[in-house]
């Protein structure tokens, strides 16, 4: 019995260890949205250039739908891109856009022109007003919205066949059965 | 041929080793002071924040200051929102600053932003049940040392006490003979 006090210092180190496997594989980036629950914010955006309806918290009313965080700055938005397109051409589920930080306004425009518009309205927000209101860390950031308005989930990074199968799709049809 | 019984002084293009050595480090004393200076010339000053964004009002120019330096930028995380160039960092000090000018208290430009963000976006973590092992903690880990510490050292002392009662005679001459035997 006293020989166990001596492997107390093995226990410790293997208890911190315990911690740090589990906490350096914990993706730093995905910070856990406080908006989980809640009604979207209220918000109205201005259209981007040669657009002529922006996109507001009432647009959302009635459906499930999901908010996508891009910018023609932004490589993981290009990489998602054909997906969203994928989704919006199946009809799976209206995706509203927000075009967050556009140095010039033509850059947002310019990119979907060119790679197609998988949105079926889209907010100019060059100032963060409306990604602070939302919590957002980084683009592309998609929260998914229920029926009544609500936020119920945040995806982090882009949506991919994979994840969409395994986790978002899934999630999506809760939703719209609810 | 052996060259180190010959006197330095025959030797008068030669600098005395030491002097050599002396001269060495002060070059090199030199030229880190000059590389060191150089480099806080050209980075100490760069502030994250552009003058367009400083409020013309001081006052509260030094409460946005004050603000932004307690707010984690999300995007580079281990810098305040004050020290970052990060666009979003942008934003969210201009956001500070809006919010300031209309009339907002300091609590409440915080209360907003951890409303979206969560406390994890304040870089001062606050006191609530969720951060009590953080704070509490360490204190308890210390005080547990010393708890150990104690019960350690009060243990050699109670059993470090030697005397030679309570041994019979024999005991007793075989100690005498062993101490005598170690001088």
């Amino acid at each position: 019995m006293k020989r166990l006090v001596y492997l107390l210092p093995l226990f410790i180190f293997l208890v911190i260890v315990g911690y740090f496997a589990v906490g350096l594989n914990l993706n730093p980036r995905n910070i856990p949205s406080m908006l989980i629950d809640q009604k979207v914010p209220h918000f109205d955006l201005a259209p981007i250039k040669g657009s002529k309806r922006g996109f507001s918290h009432k647009d959302l009313k009635g459906q499930v739908t999901l908010i996508n965080i891009f910018g023609s700055w932004c490589a993981a938005c290009l990489a998602e891109h054909p997906f969203l397109m994928e989704i919006s051409t199946k009809g799976l589920v209206p995706i509203y856009g927000i075009d967050w930080r556009e140095k010039n306004s033509d850059d947002g425009p310019r990119w979907l022109a060119q790679k197609g518009n998988p949105y079926t309205l889209i907010g100019d927000d060059p100032k963060s007003k409306v990604a602070i209101a939302l919590g957002v860390a980084g683009a592309p950031e998609t929260f998914f919205v229920d029926k009544r308005g609500f936020i119920r989930f945040k995806h982090v990074g882009p949506i991919t066949p994979k994840n969409w199968q395994s986790k978002l799709w899934p999630l999506v049809q809760e939703l719209q059965e609810q | 041929m052996k060259f180190s019984h010959i006197p330095l002084i025959d030797r008068p293009t030669a600098t005395h080793p030491i002097v050599h050595s002396f001269l060495n480090r002060k070059i090199i004393t030199f030229f880190i002071f000059v590389a060191l200076s150089l480099t806080t010339f050209y980075s100490s000053p760069t502030f994250a924040v552009e003058p367009s964004e400083v409020l013309a009002d001081t006052a509260l120019e030094a409460r946005a200051r004050d603000i932004s330096k307690g707010f984690r930028c999300v995007v580079c995380q281990n810098q305040s929102i004050d020290d970052s160039n990060a666009g979003l960092a942008r934003d969210m000090r201009l956001l500070v600053r809006e919010r300031l000018v209309v009339g907002d208290t300091n609590a409440e430009v915080t209360d907003y932003i951890v409303s979206r963000y969560g406390s994890y976006v304040l870089l001062k973590p606050p006191l609530n049940k969720s951060t009590y092992a953080l704070w509490y903690g360490p204190l308890l880990i210390l005080a547990l040392g010393f708890l150990i510490l104690l019960v350690f050292f009060h243990r050699r002392q109670s059993s470090s006490v030697l005397t030679t009662e309570g041994l019979n005679d024999e005991e007793q001459r075989r100690i005498k003979a062993l101490l005598e035997d170690e001088e």
